[in-house]
Formats: structure tokens, sequence, C-alpha cells
């Protein structure tokens, strides 16, 4: 009786996992398969849409414009986050639930309604200082905010923050010194995760980008999508294949740390 | 107790007098609040202003604006889009969860699958619109092979582009999303609850019906909740499968601001997001009500 | 109570189970007479949540059967055999009152609202939490909230009642006080009772007879001061109780240990080196200066006040031996104290090699 409910249940199990897998999985392959298509019926395949990515200096500018941005953005958030919630955790505990509401708003705020206000704000930055498209980087830290709020906070309970700043400043150490030579080496790993998770999430960025009319990668995609589907989804692959990277990245990035604190 | 002129000192040792002393200390949170003043609560506080005042100060005029046929066909759309995906991606979600929570806790299916979910469910946007135009646009692999063998998915009209196709896709990013949400509550189902139902004299039906199910609904209802949200505020997957047009509100949203109308009409993007923002509100905050009843139970 | 039913005989015969290449029980038998309480007592991976879980029908045996009150029920499913049972933790249903959980099992047997209600009163009554007919599990202690599911079980009027380690999670003040509670309530309401527990001290308390399972198989099973004082094996003299292991040799029906001749539980066992399995309370300890306490000569290690007995830790040179005696016996021994030890001649279990099986 038990025996047979327990078969009925893996028999529900494997039918459950190929459905939805195959759902999830052949949209993914299909970008593969479309972007490696020859010309004319029965071609074998090819990579000449991959090939040809560079020949299209818009798509190109985009990428650029869209990995200058990750990295402007990924280490602005970091100097500024981390400063802040070290001496959150050192002098001002009370401020601490404050920053972190604050840091998790961004989530429950959706990005479209975000960009509504930030156009006006735009249209100033772009009149009385600098139309560049880096300027996004502003807006990105935000969006970015709660993921390295979380990855950072991680990092930071896991060491005892109290005791190696105040050893460090016995010791003659001034603030900048405690912050950059004995915390940030500290925590190394969940700075490097705040940082995957910030470039993940700039470049995959669309919403804000497009409304406030700039052309990063997902902006130049969409235009190229419309005029040669081959390369554009050859892009995308890409720029798939690079976020699956980053978060296998991340995932390492993530482990060793652990062992140690438990050892501690 | 203190005597005149003397700093009282507070239970801390801290003086209480707000000198020099202080401020330092608080001067080392005002860049992060500086930053997030200006470029989180300042857009939010332009929306709010703009939406709620014009020329002549006070007026309720953009919402009124709001009433335009497209703008209440858009919202309804919205809602109607919304409500599918977050039922849908609940119901097969939950499917799919079930699956995941009865195997190996430590085993790899399991943590392939929750990883997998972790993924899909951020997995919106552009490369999701042309995943989905790979598969079944007209020249995906999928249609054509289906094409092929007499099945013609566009006998009846082209529907990726509009509301039903877009109910196709964000189910891809829903339905993981369901599954991060409802796992830990059906993780927290105790094996117990059903042997003893059993030993009790219940069937299977009696424990869905009087146990696991009135213990999973506030998760289930909330995950819901949460979905819901989640399709209402989406913008990049509709806006990179539709050229033009903006058959939902974030699209409406987005020509409000960055057409001819909204250059004449500054209020009128802005009522359209508080809008939307109101409706996200109201449902994130049911959705924690019933998370604390879910972690009251199922923890 | 006036509505219980009598009690009902319950009978495992050969049992087995295996779970992927492991045997958990190996032809199990046991027959428990109507209205009986049998504890099942093991280290964990002994099979007796195994052979419960059998009876329960939560688990199917691949081989034997379960017969409860002369019915085979090896093919019926939980549900429908009449079972009362206690988990170890997380019994309750915790968006139920302790009412509503005492309920649900009638519920499920359609008894009528207004008399389900009466049962559950008077059975949340019997395990002493009239007070708490409407708290919710986290409101509970771990202790209340077992005797709520102990009510639970027994409101639907069980076959058999069966309890899996139901002190194991509990503090150890509350475990004591729990399970006198559980052998008053079984004893007043009558019902056939499997207790599965690792913990000695709880089995021999409240059991009618005692299992002692090793192995996937009953090792010695009996009345609990025979398990204990006569073990039938040297697992069982060693998993009950504290044992002295002191190397001997058998001789003629007897075994020679350290120059005093103990009789045998088995007199028929076989010459040559073994080792006599000696309880604490069978050694005596006498000062130095009394001869008359015989050769055995040693100094004190540690003496351990346990209240109404003490234990006296004796190091013998190439052995340590465990004393129990009252503590007014114990007077001026403290560490150091050279002492005599003398072994009483009661009829001693021999093991031969070091943990191997004792002789047939």
């Amino acid at each position: 009786m038990i025996r047979g409910r327990k078969a009925r249940l893996q028999v529900f199990r494997i039918v459950a996992f190929v459905l939805f897998g195959a759902f999830f999985v052949v949209p993914i392959y299909a970008m593969f398969e479309f972007s490696t298509r020859g010309i004319g019926e029965n071609a074998p395949r090819t990579l000449a849409n991959w090939q040809a990515i560079g020949t299209y200096p818009d798509m190109v500018a985009g990428i650029v414009n869209s990995l200058e941005l990750a990295a402007i953005t990924s280490i602005a958030i970091l100097v500024v986050l981390v400063p802040t919630m070290v001496w959150v955790r050192l002098r001002l505990p009370r401020l601490r639930r404050v920053i972190e509401l604050i840091s998790l708003l961004p989530l429950t705020i959706p990005a479209i309604v975000l960009v509504v206000g930030f156009w006006p704000m735009y249209q100033w930055l772009g009149n009385n200082f600098s139309d560049s498209i880096l300027t996004l980087s502003f807006a990105y830290a935000i969006l970015v905010l709660p993921y390295a709020y979380r990855a950072l906070d991680a990092g930071l309970a896991a060491i005892d923050v109290k005791t190696l700043s105040e050893a460090a400043r016995s010791l003659g150490a001034g603030w900048p010194t405690v912050i950059w030579r004995v915390i940030v080496p500290n925590i190394s790993s969940a700075l490097l995760n705040a940082a995957l998770l910030s470039v993940a999430l700039v470049l995959g960025e669309y919403t804000i980008a497009n409304n406030l009319l700039y052309p990063n990668l997902q902006v130049s995609l969409v235009s190229l999508g419309r005029t040669n589907a081959g390369v554009s989804i050859a892009v995308a692959v890409a720029s798939l294949l690079f976020a699956f990277a980053l978060l296998i990245a991340i995932s390492f990035v993530g482990r060793p740390r652990r062992m140690r604190s438990e050892v501690a | 107790m203190t005597a005149a002129g003397y700093p009282a000192v507070t239970g801390v040792g801290r003086p209480m007098v707000g000198g020099r002393r202080l401020s330092l200390t608080w001067l080392g949170a005002v860049p992060f609040l500086a930053y997030v003043g200006v470029f989180l609560f300042l857009p939010t506080l332009i929306i709010a202003v703009g939406a709620f005042f014009g020329e002549g100060g006070f007026t309720l005029s953009n919402f009124s604006n709001l009433s335009r046929s497209y703008i209440v066909t858009a919202t309804v759309n919205s809602i109607i889009l919304s409500a599918v995906t977050a039922v849908a991606g609940a119901v097969l979600g939950s499917v799919l969860t079930y699956a995941i929570a009865t195997g190996n806790p430590k085993g790899v299916v399991r943590r392939i699958a929750v990883s997998a979910s972790g993924v899909l469910a951020q997995f919106g946007g552009v490369t999701l619109a042309f995943a989905f135009f790979a598969t079944i646009g007209p020249a995906g692999f999928v249609y054509l092979w289906a094409a092929q063998h007499h099945l013609d998915f566009y006998a009846s009209g082209f529907w990726l582009y509009d509301l039903r196709g877009l109910e196709v896709v964000y189910l891809y990013f829903q339905i993981p999303l369901m599954v991060l949400v409802f796992l830990p509550a059906v993780d927290g189902i105790r094996p117990q609850w059903r042997e003893a139902t059993e030993s009790l004299g219940g069937s299977s039906w009696h424990y869905w019906r009087y146990v696991a199910g009135p213990l999973l609904a506030p998760a289930f209802l909330g995950a819901t909740l949460l979905l819901f949200a989640n399709a209402l505020s989406a913008y990049a997957t509709a806006a990179a499968l539709i050229n033009q047009g903006g058959i939902i509100l974030p699209l409406q949203i987005s020509n409000a601001i960055t057409s001819e109308v909204g250059l004449h009409e500054p209020g009128f993007a802005k009522a359209q997001a508080v809008v939307l923002i109101a409706i996200v509100a109201i449902v994130t905050a049911l959705y924690g009500v019933l998370q604390r009843r879910t972690a009251r139970w199922l923890q | 109570m006036s509505t219980t039913r009598p009690g009902i005989e319950v009978r495992l015969e050969n049992l087995s189970r295996r779970y992927s290449g492991v045997t958990a029980l190996d032809g199990l038998n046991l027959t428990m007479a109507p209205g009986e309480l049998v504890a099942l007592l093991g280290p964990s991976g002994c099979g007796k949540t195994t052979a419960l879980r059998l009876v329960a029908g939560l688990e199917d045996a691949d081989g034997g059967r379960v017969v409860i009150g002369g019915e085979d029920v090896t093919n019926v499913p939980a549900n429908k055999r009449e079972i009362g049972m206690v988990f170890q933790a997380y019994s309750l249903f915790p968006h139920m009152t302790a009412m509503q959980n005492v309920e649900f099992g009638m519920q499920l047997h359609e008894v009528g609202v207004a008399e389900r209600r009466k049962r559950a009163v008077d059975m949340l009554e019997l395990v002493g939490l009239s007070a708490h007919v409407n708290k919710y599990a986290n409101q509970m202690s771990g202790g209340q909230q077992q005797r709520v599911a102990l009510a639970r079980a027994l409101a639907i009027e069980p076959k058999v009642l069966l309890l899996d380690e139901p002190l194991s999670a509990l503090d150890a003040k509350v475990r004591a006080r729990l399970r006198d509670e559980i052998r008053r309530v079984q004893l007043e309401v009558g019902t056939t009772t499997l207790f599965v527990t690792h913990d000695q001290e709880e089995a021999l308390a409240i059991a009618d007879r005692v299992g002692v399972m090793n192995a996937g198989h009953i090792e010695q099973l009996g009345p609990p001061t025979t398990i204990y004082s006569r073990p039938a094996t040297p697992f069982v003299a060693e998993f009950v109780g504290l044992t002295n292991r002191l190397a001997g040799v058998v001789k003629g029906g007897e075994v020679e240990v350290r120059g005093k001749r103990l009789p045998l539980m088995k007199p028929d066992s076989t010459d040559g080196p073994a080792i006599a399995l000696v309880r604490p309370e069978a050694v005596s300890v006498a000062a130095d200066g009394d001869m008359s306490a015989g050769p055995l000569v040693g100094s004190v290690i540690s003496t351990v006040f346990l209240g109404a007995t003490s234990r006296v830790t004796v190091d013998l040179g190439d052995v340590t031996v465990l004393a129990q005696l009252p503590t007014s016996d114990v007077g001026a021994i403290t560490a150091g104290t050279k002492v005599r030890l003398s072994l009483r001649t009661d009829p001693v279990l021999i093991a031969r090699d070091e943990k191997a099986a004792t002789e047939a």
C-alpha cells in the first residue's frame, strides 16, 4: 500500500520534471538553434551570425556602454555601502533597521514607476551637466542596492566587525585604514558576490535605459532585433552565457567563506 | 538626576548634550542617506507631487485623465494579465514545488531545481522575449516543426505579440518565482502530520482537506499575490515583444513619458505610476500579513 | 472511563523489513496480551521503530504478519487499522487548538459534534490539561503537547496504542513525570500498548514486559526485573544497567574471578577463559583494614553522589570497577582511599571474546 503510493509519487515526479524541464529548456535551446542557422533549406549550422556581431557598430557601442556601466555601478555601490554599513554596525546600531529597510525598498518599487520620477531629473542632468549614458549608473546603483546590501550584510555578519576594528584602532589605524586594510580583505567574497550581482543586473537592465532613451546593451539589442533577428539572438545567447558564467562564479565565491566561519 | 548646568547622562553614558561629538557619528551615515535621498526618495516625491499638483496647486485632473479609454483598457489588461499569470503560475508552480519538495532534501535534483528557479525567476525582459520569438515565433523551430505536421499555432491569428502571448511568456518567470516563494512553506509540512492523520483514520483526501490544505493556504495565497505584483510591474518583456502600442499599463506609462503626450501633460505619466505603485503596495502588504500566518504554523 | 473497549491481543509474526540492502527487522516475533504495555528497548538502528511502524501500517513489511485482535491486518492500510499513535515530536496539528486536535480523529470517524466534544473534554481531563483546551501547539510546552497527542490518540478508542519514543524530545524532569502519567492513563484505559524507547530507565519503569532489541531481533523478552537481574545475553546485560567486565576462568559450572568463585547463570557453559559481567550493586566496598572482605585491593578513583545511592569507581591496577552502594555506607571513602572489594555470590552471566555472542 505504502509502496504503491511511493511508486506513484516517483512517477509523478518524473513526469513533472520532464514536462517542466522541457518548458524551460526548449526556449533557451531555440535561441541557440536560431542563431546558428545557415542560409537556405538544409544548410549546415554556422556561426555567421555570431561573427557578424562586430559589424554592427550600434550593437557594439551598446555592449561597451553596458560593460562600462556595470563596472562603474558595482564599484560605486561598494564604495557607498561598505563604509556606511561598517559605520552603522560600529556606531549607529539603531540606524541599522532603517538602513536595511531603505536598502530593500527598491525591490518593491517597479522600475517603470521609478523611471517616471527619473525622467525630469535626467532632463535636468542632461541640460546642466552631462548627457552621457554613464550617468545611468546613478539610477542603477539604486536598482542593485538591495542585492548588494544583502550580500554585504551576510559577509559582515560572518566576521566580528567590532573587535577587528577596535583592535586596528588600538594599534593606531585611522578609519580609512581600518576599512581598507582590515575589513575589506575579510569580506572579499561578499564584495565579489555583490559586485557580480550588480554586473548581472546592469547588463540585463532595459526598462530605465529605454525610457530615458539611452542606448545600453539591451536597448541596442532590441533595435537590432527589429532589423536582424539572427545576429540579435546571437547577442542574446552570448549575454545569457555570460550571465550563466557570472552565476557559477558567484556560487563558487560564496562557498569558501561559509566553511571558514563554521570552523571559527 | 541632574544639577542645573550639568549635562544629563543617559543610561549608556553618552553625554546628552547635542554637541559636536554626537553629530560627527551621524555624519558617517550621511553619504548613504544623501544618495538614496536624491535617487530614491526624490523620484518618488516627484511622482507624488507631479500627480497631485498641477499649475494651480492641488488637483485631481491627472487622475481624471486616467479615464481615457486606452488607459482604462490598458489597466484592465494589466490586471487580467497579472491575475491570469499569477493564478496559472501559482497552480503550475505549486505542482513543481511539490515535485521538488518530495525528493531527497540533500539530493542533486533538488539543488539544481532550486538554483534554476533562482536564475529563471530573474530571467525576464529582452532575452526572454527573444527566446520565445526563437521558439514559437513565425520563424521559431517549434512553430515550424508543428506547421510541418499540420498544426498551425497561429491559425486563429497571431497571438504571440498580444495579451495571450504575454500570458504564456510571463509563465516562464512566474513559475520559478512561485517555487522560490512557496517551497519553504511546503518544506515546513512535517511528515508526522500525514502519519498522524492516517493513524487517526484519515485518508489522503482528509489529509489535504483538513491538514495540509489549511496549513498551506496562506502561503499559497500570499505567493499568488506576490506573483500578481510581479507581473503587474513587468515592463521589459512586453516592451521587447511588442513594437508599438500600449496594451498594458507599464507600456502606457512608457508612452506617456517618451511621447509628445508626456511633454504636454507631465502629470499624466505620474498619475498612472501612482495607480500602479498603489496596487503593488496593497498587494505586497497583504502578502506580508499572510506570510506571518504561514511562519507561525510552518516554522 | 466507562466507554473503553476491552484490551485486544496483538501479534507480530515473523516480521521482516529491509531497506536498500540493510535488514532492519529479521523475523521478529512478539505476542502482546490484552491491556499489556510492552516496551521495545534498544539502541538506534536496532529496528524497534521499524517494528512499531509496521504495526501502525506506516510501512509495508517484506515478510511476516501483523495480527490485531485475531484479524490479519498486514495488508490493511494504516487508516483502517484502528491504531492510536503518538510520535516523538511535531505530533500536533499547528493550526488546531488542543481541543480541535483531540476531536479530529473522532471527526474522521463521523462521531456527532456533541459527543465528540464531550469525549475530547474527558480525554483532556484524563491527561490533566483541562485548562489548556483552547491553546495552540506553539503556546504549550513539549510535555503538554505530548499529553494532548496522547489524548488525541486515545479519543478514538484504538485497538492498540503505539508510542514512538514519546519522551525523547523532552527535558529530563518532564520526562520522568510524563512517563508515569502515560502509564497511569494506559492502566486506566486498558489499551494494549507498544512503547518504543532507547532509554532503559523508561522501559524498566513502566512496562509490563520489556523486549530488548539488537540488530533487528529481540534478544530478551520479559518483565523488567528479569531483564535487569537475569540478562540472557551480554548485550542485554550491558545495555540495561551498568556492568563491570571482569576477566575470569570458567571451571566446572563456576567462574573464578579474582580469586572468588561465582556461580554461573548458565551452569553448562564450557570451561575456559571468559569475561564475567557483574553489576555494580553486586560489588561491596570495605575499608582496607577489613580483612574479612577478601583479597581484592584497590584505590578509589572517584565517588559520585547519586542521591540514595552512590557510585564508587575503584582502580584495581589492571582494571577499573564500578561499585554501587547506599550513600550511608560510603562514609569516609574518597578519592585515593584504599579499599577492599568483594563480589556477591549471585549467578553471573559470562561473555567470551569481547562482545561476542554468549554460549547457547
